[in-house]
């Protein structure tokens, strides 16, 4: 009986999900569409922030979106009262996105008749750190009351995003925020972060969030 | 949770190359994992012995390498080793590491077959 030999292989588990991604992210930037995809939480208020985000540019740009959730059409049903072109992705079992299922949810969209397009993630601290979905911009959303420690308990989700955004501002006073706690919260496991504060619902701090927005998109 | 799927691609993987090499059996898979994976080590190995049920690897071996989140801290100018996920700074000077190396992980470095 021969001895057992090592063979070397040294490849990414995620592989298949990196090169998708990679070849999205240039399908994407070929077509001149700045993408822009949200985790959070299940209930942390990406679909509010959302709908008021598509509603405020969809006046002088072209938006798309894609929503990730595990079942129901809730959520695109909620968008398409913006009028925006919405599609819902229902995973199943499935607890996050993969630049698979993006890829095929684009069907019949013609890429380069859009200027932006959002990508919703499943409601999920954990999972969807794993996955690149090709997009240029990642949002973090974390609400007032979620705990300003947050980040500590889930650092890789905020490690692999770009932009954290703090919701439901409206309710800061009642929950007791501690917007500097959070910061630096969220400051010791991504070192310069950019943090936005906002309440959807009230429109406060939202025009901040857009040209930030509009300024990132411009610069790509 | 999603080790399971993680380790049926695993599974795949491991699978094919036994065949590249004539259909040999796969004793062990060795696994580099990073902190910042988004993979959590206790659920992988027991995910391992899920998804490798009822094929070609039954029985086979998961060896998880853990490998440190490695970043560079812009004021000692050297590559450091970071403690903890939770506090990106230094060790040494503690200040704010925004840059990281390496620690995101996932590789199957090789495999033990006969």
């Amino acid at each position: 009986m021969s001895t057992p030999r090592l063979v070397q292989v040294r490849e990414n588990v995620l592989k298949q999900n990196d090169v998708r991604a990679r070849a999205l992210r240039e399908q994407f930037r070929a077509a001149g569409v700045y993408v822009v995809s949200l985790v959070s939480s299940p209930g942390a208020g990406k679909t509010m922030f959302l709908e008021k985000t598509l509603a405020a540019l969809s006046s002088d740009a072209r938006v798309a979106a894609l929503v990730g959730d595990l079942a129901t059409e809730n959520d695109a049903a909620r968008l398409a009262r913006t009028e925006v072109p919405v599609r819902q992705i229902t995973t199943g079992t499935v607890c996050h996105l993969e630049a698979d299922m993006v890829a095929n949810s684009l069907d019949g969209w013609h890429l380069p008749e859009l200027d932006f397009l959002f990508v919703e993630n499943v409601g999920n601290l954990v999972c969807p750190s794993s996955y690149d979905l090709g997009e240029d911009l990642r949002l973090v959303l974390m609400s007032v009351t979620e705990g300003e420690d947050k980040p500590r308990k889930y650092p890789t989700i905020f490690n692999t995003a770009d932009v954290a955004i703090i919701t439901k501002m409206d309710l800061a006073v009642a929950a007791e925020f501690d917007s500097d706690a959070a910061r630096q919260s969220i400051r010791a496991v991504r070192p310069g972060m950019k943090i936005l504060e906002l309440s959807a619902k009230t429109g406060a701090g939202m025009d901040e969030w857009l040209s930030f927005l509009r300024s990132q998109a411009k610069e790509d | 949770m999603h080790e399971l799927s993680i380790a049926m691609s695993m599974v795949e993987m491991a699978t094919a190359e036994a065949a590249r090499q004539g259909g040999a059996q796969v004793h062990a898979l060795h696994l580099k994992l990073g902190p910042l994976s988004g993979v959590v080590k206790e659920a992988l190995l027991f995910s391992w012995e899920v998804a490798c049920e009822g094929s070609p690897l039954a029985g086979s071996q998961l060896l998880i390498e853990e490998v440190p989140v490695v970043v560079r801290c812009p004021e000692c100018r050297i590559n450091r080793t970071l403690v903890s996920i939770q506090n990106f700074a230094c060790p040494v000077c503690a200040t704010p590491t925004p840059e990281v190396l390496s620690g995101k992980e996932l590789e199957v470095v090789a495999l033990e077959i006969q």
